[in-house]
């Protein structure tokens, strides 16, 4: 049986981190917070790994079959009978990979931050900020209740805000955190209200109970809530598409995607942090706890997941191949492999070997985090060097700093799915699923593949080739241990997660699947891969004007790609012109004018009426006595002439 | 426990508060007389607790009747169910934060207090009366130190506002009075015993006109869409503690008399006016959000949200389903609590840079940490940041709102559900300009929290972490009450 203590401990020590030095931080720990930080963090990665071990070797099996513990809940807000928010841990394969995932590249993030952040002013704050984002994200994965993940999905948002926005003093920065919070906001008012439909539906918030409510054909509860409802639609298929464009906010699928490129506003690290292990993989977490929902009830949802997944991982692809910027690069690149995730659920069916999709999308998740976060700390260690994002400050710098080129070669051969690296065994086995399932959408991830290896590789040869003289000069430029050793931990990571069997421990519903290998089937991505490792390398190992020509010879295509095909200025335009101008200033406007202007006139109306009746109340005996008169005559006309 | 102790104690701090003669010594006085009031507060919570685990299932505990005027039906009735606790509770928070965050006022110091004083006992004796008349007995007396608050110790346009103010509280209440006066005669028992009324059937043609007069009088005070107009202009032109009490404390009175008179009182009509009720306060929420994202003074802005905010208590009553009036109680305590640590961080921002448009600061941060930090907070608070007190009494609003299955209901919450996104929108706005971005160099010299800042923040940021964090004592302590007044639906 799993030890609560230990899972709790492994959820609140980064908290404990949090509340200690952001409150502490800076009178008692200014310089040994990130020490303490990194240390609270290394128990957790160690307890994380034990829970994992257990789990999968230990107690996890009920024959053969891996269970869904629930070894704690809470009950925190009690609605009414039966609707309530509980606070719980479920233990079940996703949760405890994602606990693993999660703890190590947060810990690496914390190893290399020591190096990284070194001499920041506020320094403590950092580290508090980062135990957050990991105590929020923990929380997020162990999640037993659908309103439990929400409050944490909402404190991965402030955290995110929070980190992304910690050069405060840099207005991109202010701009870039204001826009992640608002646009994932805005989704999240999707999953708000798919929650409140889902439980409507299933009379719960309980994960456990409510996916086995909703997908046995023979309860009241299931057989209203696949009755068509609301246009048509039924009422189960509008919860999953709501929560779903909740997830499609946090995990940056298109159209919701424009919060992530900014968010590299943030220090580096965080970006390796926000991009490999928290916040955008949350959305694909949410559609995986749900899938047997999504999969045995309502195929047509788990369909858009599909298509929204493919779409936005080649849209994303297209564009990443045009950026300067190389954290930009990266960030685009997320949102590809995220892509892929998202399809990987799409294409996939509940149950044995129609679940491979499922098993390849967790796979994909795993082998990403390893390897994304190291480009992005390998990224980091190149910024930090040259002190520019931009690729054309870069170039030659694979002799001034030899293991970060190493440790970033590997990780964008596992990213491009070179045999025998990560990401090869993870994209292979979702390039099937969706063969298998979903023919069109296995013809765009090839295309995908290919724009994956160049550009990848187009990073790499523009960072660590190109020029052969670095203006650094020829000193070296590596960073110190603390910022090396996380990149050898991951690309060793990156080179042979790709050999666990995972399969095994993480099925779409708990039981051994044999992934195998299929040569035959490899080889189409693998050559193409290559050809777009082939076509980068001919362009960018050297300076030349190939580039330039062949940008020019796309012209507007390449210039649409380059501009990110204008969603920003649309959402500017919507914005800005639209809501601002159309609603927020006639509301305004209303409100002082007509709604205020009424009450004030009320109170003018009512001066001047009595400004006007004090007259007759002169104090002049006179005036009085004409008052009289007036009145007596027009009386006794009255009687004599109306009444007689 | 002796309820009048809830009146004696703050008049007998208005009373000394008279007697002294200098400034320290009021402000001391002030202060014990409010921690006083807060122990007392926590005695009561502690006292009601006891009494329901030892099984009395009473509607109102600690019942007390003096006869006043046997005659005309009026008693001095007391007693308080958990609704009452925690509005009590949420009175001696701001209170006593109000009376910190007054410690640098010079200007005619002892009335001051006094006012504050004198509003609080107010606020206490209308949410322990169970008689009618003595229910408007002390409402007024709630109204009318605000409006001496804002005219004597105000900024702008202040009497202009104070006028504005006094008149539309005072209109809310002769409605209330009308509405009560109905109630009282056409009841036949000639009685303005609350629980007396409540046992009789009061007929359904007079629920139809006395409700409408009831709800809309008390509506006012708690910023009825399109009766709010008081809301911004009071709140910008009253001094930090006046707005902290306006917001905290004034605006749950309409509230509570919503709630406890007009909905408890006449259900049927409840029933029939659900509908209106309903759109006027999904209109508060959208509108006032979207009027608060154009506003740039922060005074504006937190007085409008507060529009938008208070539509989530009326939206509660409107859509009567216990879940949905636990919301909007615990609504009430929530904004009570987030607005007057708004309006106390304002007024400490304006202490300092002496304005308070938001386009004139930037990156405070820097300088003023912790004000800056709790700024944070608050804000995160108000856009409804789980762990903190708005996400609790929201989604229990929420979730309350979407039993109803019909159509209408449903459209309604899901336009509030969108206002969700409107407020965080004008919430960042305003405090990420504030807050960061390069500061402006002319608040160079600016100084953080001084101590008693402090403690008036720590002590509203407690109890704002104490519902979010914790919810369920809360509502436990409320959801009896609601389940009363669903009861007599039935």
């Amino acid at each position: 049986m799993p030890n609560t203590t230990l899972i709790l401990l492994i959820i609140l020590l980064p908290l404990a981190g949090f509340v200690m030095l952001g409150i502490y931080g800076r009178k008692f720990f200014r310089n040994t917070s990130g020490v303490i930080a990194t240390s609270l963090l290394l128990l957790s990665t160690a307890l994380a790994f034990y829970t994992a071990y257990g789990y999968f070797f230990k107690y996890g099996k009920t024959g053969g079959v891996y269970q869904k513990l629930v070894p704690l809940k809470y009950t925190w807000l009690q609605f009414s009978p039966g609707l309530s928010i509980d606070m719980g841990i479920i233990i079940d394969p996703i949760s405890v990979m994602m606990l693993v995932v999660v703890t190590f590249v947060s810990l690496m993030v914390h190893v290399f931050s020591l190096g990284y952040m070194k001499g920041d002013e506020r320094f403590p704050t950092y580290y508090a900020f980062l135990g957050l984002f990991t105590f929020s994200m923990l929380g997020l994965v162990v999640s037993s209740n659908i309103f439990q993940i929400y409050f944490f999905w909402e404190l991965v948002g402030v955290s995110s805000f929070l980190l992304i926005g910690y050069h405060y003093d840099k207005p991109s920065a202010v701009a870039a955190c204001k826009k992640a919070f608002i646009v994932t906001r805005f989704a999240d008012v999707g999953f708000l209200i798919g929650i409140l439909v889902l439980s409507y539906s299933s009379g719960t918030l309980d994960f456990n109970t409510l996916i086995a409510t909703l997908t046995s054909p023979q309860t009241n509860e299931y057989k209203n809530a696949i009755a068509a409802s609301f246009l048509g639609i039924s009422a189960l298929t509008w919860g999953l598409v709501l929560v779903f464009i909740g997830a499609a906010g946090k995990s940056a699928m298109f159209p919701l995607h424009i919060w992530l490129p900014d968010a590299m506003e943030g220090p580096t690290p965080v970006s390796a942090l926000i991009h490999a292990a928290t916040m955008v993989v949350a959305g694909v977490f949410l559609v995986a706890r749900l899938f047997p929902v999504f999969a045995i009830v309502v195929p047509s949802a788990l369909n858009l997941v599909a298509y929204v997944g493919a779409f936005s991982a080649l849209f994303a692809a297209v564009i990443a191949c045009t950026q300067t910027d190389i954290k930009r690069v990266l960030a685009y690149s997320t949102m590809s492999q995220i892509g892929y995730m998202m399809f990987a659920l799409g294409v996939s069916k509940y149950g044995g070997e129609n679940g491979l999709g499922y098993t390849a999308s967790m796979f994909h998740l795993f082998t990403h985090a390893m390897f994304k976060a190291l480009l992005f700390l390998g990224a980091g260690a190149v910024i930090h060097f040259v002190h520019s994002n931009e690729m054309k400050d870069m170039g030659g710098l694979r002799k001034l700093m030899p293991i970060t080129h190493l440790t970033f070669l590997i990780g964008c051969l596992a990213i491009a799915g070179v045999p025998p690296f990560a990401g090869f065994f993870s994209k292979e086995e979702i390039l099937l699923a969706a063969y298998q399932h979903n023919q069109s959408i296995y013809w765009i991830a090839l295309i995908i593949s290919a724009l994956t290896a160049f550009y990848m590789f187009r990073l790499y040869f523009q960072i660590f080739w190109n020029k052969e003289h670095h203006p650094h000069g020829e000193h070296h430029g590596e960073g110190g241990l603390s910022m090396m050793m996380p990149l050898v931990l991951l690309a060793i990571g990156a080179a042979v997660a790709g050999f666990i069997p995972f399969g095994h421990f993480v099925s779409s519903d708990g039981t051994r699947l044999d992934t195998g290998f299929h040569l035959q089937f490899s080889i189409a991505p693998v050559a193409l891969c290559l050809a777009g490792i082939f076509i980068a390398m001919r362009l960018y190992k050297k300076q030349n004007a190939m580039p330039q020509k062949l940008a020019a010879s796309l012209k507007g295509f390449y210039k649409a790609a380059y501009h990110k095909f204008y969603i920003d200025e649309v959402y500017h335009f919507i914005t800005k012109k639209i809501i601002f101008n159309l609603i927020g200033r006639p509301a305004a406007w209303f409100d002082k004018y007509i709604v205020d202007g009424l009450v004030n006139a009320t109170g003018n109306g009512t001066e001047d009426f009595s400004a006007t009746i004090k007259k007759f109340q002169s104090g002049k005996v006179q005036s009085y006595a004409i008052y009289f008169l007036a009145g007596a005559i027009g009386l006794a006309l009255l009687f004599i002439y109306i009444w007689k | 426990m002796n309820l009048s102790l809830l009146i004696l104690i703050p008049l007998l701090t208005a009373i000394l508060l008279l007697l002294l003669r200098n400034a320290a010594q009021v402000k001391w006085v002030a202060l014990a007389g409010s921690a006083l009031q807060l122990i007392l507060a926590f005695v009561l919570l502690y006292t009601f607790h006891q009494q329901r685990i030892e099984g009395n299932t009473a509607q109102m505990l600690f019942e007390t009747t003096y006869n006043w005027f046997p005659s005309w039906g009026i008693s001095f009735h007391l007693g308080v169910d958990g609704i009452s606790v925690a509005m009590i509770l949420l009175t001696a928070f701001v209170v006593i934060a109000g009376v910190l965050v007054s410690w640098n006022v010079t200007k005619m110091t002892k009335e001051f207090f006094f006012m504050l004083i004198l509003l609080s006992l107010g606020a206490y004796g209308f949410f322990i009366s169970l008689d009618l008349f003595i229910l408007f007995f002390f409402l007024e007396i709630a109204v009318i130190p605000k409006y001496l608050l804002i005219g004597i110790w105000g900024s702008g346009k202040k009497e202009y506002s104070a006028n504005k103010l006094a008149l539309m509280l005072m209109g809310g209440s002769a409605l209330v009075l009308v509405g009560l006066l109905g109630t009282y005669f056409s009841g036949g028992v000639h009685s303005f015993d609350l629980l007396k009324l409540a046992q009789l059937q009061i007929p359904v043609q007079t629920q139809m006109i006395c409700f409408p007069l009831l709800f809309v009088g008390f509506g006012v005070f708690t910023a009825l869409f399109p009766f709010h107009t008081w809301v911004p202009d009071g709140h910008s032109s009253a001094p930090t503690a006046g707005s902290m009490f306006l917001a905290g404390i004034s605006m749950k009175l309409g509230g509570y008399g919503c709630l406890r008179i007009a909905t408890f009182l006449m259900p049927q009509a409840a029933k029939e006016y659900a509908t209106i009720i309903i759109v006027l306060s999904v209109i508060a929420i959208l509108y006032g959000a979207f009027a608060t994202m154009m506003q740039k003074d922060l005074k504006y802005i937190n007085a409008y949200s507060s529009i938008s905010h208070c539509g989530f208590v009326l939206l509660g009553i409107g859509m009567l389903t216990k879940t949905a009036i636990t919301g909007a109680v615990l609504q009430m305590v929530s904004h009570g609590l987030m607005t007057a640590l708004f309006f106390a961080i304002i007024g400490m921002i304006y202490e300092r840079t002496h304005t308070r448009q938001v386009r004139e600061m930037s990156g405070l941060l820097k300088k003023m940490p912790f004000v800056i930090t709790l700024l944070f907070i608050v804000g995160l608070c108000s856009l409804g940041l789980p762990g903190l007190s708005g996400f609790v009494a929201e989604m229990t609003v929420f979730v309350g709102s979407w039993q109803h299955p019909d159509t209408f209901s449903r459209t309604a919450t899901v336009l509030a559900c969108l206002s969700i996104v409107v407020t965080a929108v004008y919430i960042l706005r305003a405090v990420t300009k504030i807050a960061m971005g390069p500061l402006t160099e002319s608040f160079d010299q600016l100084k953080d929290a001084a101590w008693n800042e402090k403690l008036a923040a720590i002590i509203l940021l407690a109890a704002i972490l104490a519902v979010g964090l914790a919810p369920n004592w809360l509502i436990n302590l409320v959801s009896p009450g609601a389940e009363i007044i669903m009861q007599k639906m039935q």
